[in-house]
């Protein structure tokens, strides 16, 4: 396990430098500069912002300042919002999207496993045909239409629950963009489960499990549901980071101060220090949760070895 | 002596102004509410609510609850006295000085000098903090301003000057009429020494930040809100009744039309979804206030290229559109269709007498075909160009209205081309473009905010008009006792040259709960002040 977790470490640092390297000449070649507004900025007062962000060193250079800064864990200042630095807006925007996506994680596997669960053993009677339409329904409803949709009932016309806003989290200001946030995970997430489950189900263990008289609950939680999750977890890795890391629609429509907003402002404002940032830390992460999906492999099911 | 007097008398009636209308002034019999708290749309985040550091309309909204500059705007627009209760001007018009109000004081109790203004001002020019708004201290002709933003010269080379605790001096390079108008734009504002220099950028941070406004920070949290509090230190805080302003940075118009109707944001931003907009104004009318903006949307013609180098062409594409299906039709939300690049709402100017928007569409029509025969296109030989606008669903509308009323009018070919927004700027900067989309705001309330775009050598001249006659006529208006003939004579130039098409002048459109007293805003540079505002019972 060790070496497992040792090799993945000396194979992370260079995927990792490849990316920065990609991402940072990506963002330096795409058309226009942080400072190109509609007033174009006098020559002198350009020459200032530019000497001030480094932005007047050869493109190479700015690379290896940037590569420097980085080692001292210094992800440089916002080159949009001048009263942060990258590291600030980080800190801040972080929680604020893991938070959200970890509950919405939560929920999306307790309800997507139980109904893809529940669908795959009553498979083709009507509540296989229920949950399935209701996951297919969460598939093809795009976020930006589920999410006003349920703003215009809950918070407009009931004025239930907030219709935006997140004030650190408060419990009312979760319920409608983690619903929002969870529904497409929970569909895809029960259909990948009921797929899996039937297949398990038909396995010879499986009929030698039920040959020997075993209880059903008992044959599901003790034999089934194992090997059941193992194409939900390989799923769920990529998925985790990307919930996390924030949504810009869900962000956007409930005016939440996360991590998904702060990108597509981002690369929309050319915040080349900011994309960066965010990059890096969307890259760690990803690279961090693939490793812990094979470690988890190897955990499920033991024909999976690492050596 | 007679100057001086007409000054004073000047002052004096602005005085009058202040004390009357630039407060919240509750009428009687109105019940307030228990919470005297008002939440504002505000686009989006702010770059900064440093005032030297600012950019764009969201941290420009903030820092004018936050701060208190020379002088303000009264809600018709007009210029009325901030921290300078009055101002003089020398006789060969090149020192102002201003005289500061003893009772100004900082948040944190310490009074406002002219040391801050200086300091400020200082700041705004200094390379070092590389202002994106240090240009403007150059428009507004302080002296030195240019040499200081190109290293030649260090800050404290400044026209400005502390004559003693209260009184604020600046000299210009050359005398400009319109100089204190200029002083309400937010970069001006004055920022307190002792705290930036012992600070740094850490000083606009919810406890640390001090400022000399109506209202003071609370809190902050990027992308969320900004939360304001009552300035107790506030030299007329005893007409403020408001005790909190929240700002919520929601870009999208139909999340932050959701917000209003969930009672979550009393009072919206600038613009109001489109396709939303006959609904709001048939179920919200008594909430929706439209208010004339000093804004104007127009096509440039690049015309250093063929087809429209020539003259014939682009009046023929301009006569072609038809305003008034623009602004009745897609845009409806009480636009004013125009020939002209300024606005008639800016101050001290009259539009001039245009032939042309006093003939009919179709007639308009007929003289388009005739001239672009002469320009030696026709339906073998059709004129083909590209227009660029950047992606946006209202300016898509109006491309393709347009681009269709030329094909049928002229039988000309259009692409359209959408770009992304820095991609679209670029492009347009280098002269990437036949035809592009094109809009200004006013930066203050005269029209030289507007006709300087096209003098020859602005930043903005996308066209690259070059015209000696125009750009000597805007610099004749500005030594001019009365401009208003200059400013005239340029807009008949541009109806001449065509340059552009000017299409509309926009508004304001915004919704205010019933609940919030005290709105009347009719400043064509849509420059609030939350302090203006109470709550009313509801």
């Amino acid at each position: 396990m060790l070496k497992l977790i040792m090799r993945r470490l000396v194979i992370a640092v260079p995927t990792l430098l490849i990316l920065i390297a990609i991402s940072f000449f990506l963002m330096h070649s795409a058309p226009g500069s942080p400072f190109t507004s509609e007033r174009a900025l006098p020559a002198e007062v350009l020459a200032n912002i530019e000497a001030k962000y480094h932005l007047n060193e050869p493109v190479w250079k700015q690379f290896f300042i940037y590569l420097g800064n980085l080692l001292q864990g210094d992800l440089g200042p916002s080159f949009k919002y001048k009263d942060y630095t990258v590291n600030e807006l980080l800190a801040q925007a972080f929680p604020v999207s893991a938070k959200l996506g970890i509950a919405s994680f939560v929920v999306a596997v307790l309800f997507g496993v139980t109904f893809g669960v529940v669908a795959a053993i009553r498979q083709n009677t009507w509540i296989d045909y229920t949950s399935m339409t209701v996951a297919m329904t969460g598939v093809v409803i795009p976020n930006f239409v589920l999410a006003p949709l349920m703003v215009l009932i809950f918070a407009i016309m009931y004025r239930w629950l907030p219709a935006g806003g997140w004030n650190d989290g408060q419990f009312k200001y979760m319920i409608l963009p983690v619903i929002a946030m969870a529904t497409h995970y929970i569909a895809a997430i029960a259909r990948i489960t009921r797929g899996s489950m039937i297949e398990v189900l038909n396995s010879n263990y499986i009929r030698t499990a039920r040959a020997k008289g075993l209880p059903g609950g008992y044959i599901i939680f003790r034999h089934a549901l194992r090997p059941t999750l193992l194409p939900v977890v390989s799923y769920l890795g990529p998925a985790f980071v990307g919930i996390i890391t924030g949504s810009v629609v869900i962000e956007t429509i409930f005016n939440i101060g996360g991590v998904g907003q702060l990108f597509v402002n981002g690369a929309l404002n050319r915040d080349y220090s900011m994309v960066m940032g965010l990059t890096i830390l969307i890259g760690v992460l990803t690279i961090s949760f693939n490793a812990i999906v094979d470690i988890l492999y190897g955990l499920i099911d033991p024909k999976i070895r690492y050596a | 002596m007679i100057l001086k007097k007409i000054s004073h008398a000047v002052c004096m009636s602005f005085l009058c102004i202040g004390i009357a209308t630039h407060a919240a002034v509750v009428p009687e019999g109105v019940k307030l509410d228990k919470e005297q708290r008002l939440i504002r749309g505000n686009g989006s985040e702010p770059a900064s609510i440093d005032p030297q550091k600012i950019e764009g309309t969201p941290g420009s909204a903030i820092a004018r609850d936050l701060f208190e500059g020379l002088v303000s705007n009264a809600q018709d627009g007009s210029v009325i006295p901030g921290v300078a209760e009055r101002w003089d001007v020398s006789k060969d018009k090149m020192v102002y000085t201003f005289h500061l109000r003893k009772d100004a004081h900082w948040s944190n109790g310490d009074p406002v000098t002219a040391e801050d203004f200086v300091y400020a001002f200082q700041r705004g020019v200094d390379p070092k903090l590389a202002s994106n708004y240090a240009w403007y201290f150059e428009l507004a002709a302080i002296k030195n301003a240019g040499a200081i933003i190109n290293g030649k010269e260090d800050r404290s080379k400044l026209g400005v000057k502390a004559v003693d605790g209260h009184t604020f001096q600046v000299t210009l390079e050359k005398p400009l009429p319109y100089f204190v108008k200029m002083m309400v734009h937010t970069t001006t504002y004055p920022v307190p020494k002792k705290v930036v220099e012992k600070l740094g950028s850490q000083w606009t941070r919810p406890g640390k930040m001090v400022s000399n406004g109506a209202f003071k920070l609370k809190s902050w949290v990027v992308n969320e809100k900004i939360v304001l509090e009552r300035n107790a230190e506030y030299w007329d805080n005893k007409h403020t009744v408001l005790n909190e302003v929240v700002f919520l940075p929601i870009q999208e118009r139909n999340a932050e039309l959701d917000r209003y109707r969930a009672n979550e944001v009393y009072l919206t931003y600038e613009r109001l979804p489109i396709e939303q907009f006959k609904r709001i104004k048939k179920e919200m009318a008594d909430e929706l206030h439209i208010t004339s903006q000093a804004s104007t949307y127009y096509y440039s013609f690049y015309t250093r290229k063929k087809p429209f180098d020539d003259v014939k062409v682009r009046k023929a594409l301009s006569l072609a559109i038809n305003r008034e299906v623009i602004t009745d039709k897609i845009l409806g939300m009480g636009q004013l269709p125009t020939f002209n690049l300024t606005p008639a709402n800016i101050d001290g100017f009259k539009a001039p007498e245009n032939n042309i928007a006093k003939l009919s569409q179709k007639e308009r029509n007929e003289m388009a075909k005739k001239l672009l025969a002469e320009a030696g296109y026709s339906k073998d030989k059709p004129l083909s160009f590209t227009l660029l606008y950047n992606t946006d669903d209202n300016h898509k509308k109006i491309a393709v209205a347009i681009a269709s009323m030329w094909k049928k009018t002229l039988g000309a070919k259009v692409s359209l081309e959408n770009q992304e927004w820095k991609t679209y700027l670029d492009n347009k900067r280098l002269g990437n473009f036949q035809v592009a989309r094109a809009g200004w705001n006013g930066d203050y309330n005269e029209a030289s905010t507007m006709l300087d775009l096209m003098t020859s050598k602005n930043s903005l001249n996308d066209p690259k008009y070059n015209n000696p006659e125009y750009d000597q006529l805007l610099v004749n208006a500005v030594k001019a006792e009365n401009p208003g003939e200059f400013y005239l004579k340029a807009e008949q130039l541009l109806a001449r040259d065509v340059p552009i098409a000017p299409i509309y002048h926009d508004v304001t459109a915004r919704l205010v709960k019933p609940f919030v007293g005290g709105y009347h805003n009719q400043d064509p540079l849509n420059n609030i002040y939350s302090k203006d505002y109470y709550i009313i019972k509801h």
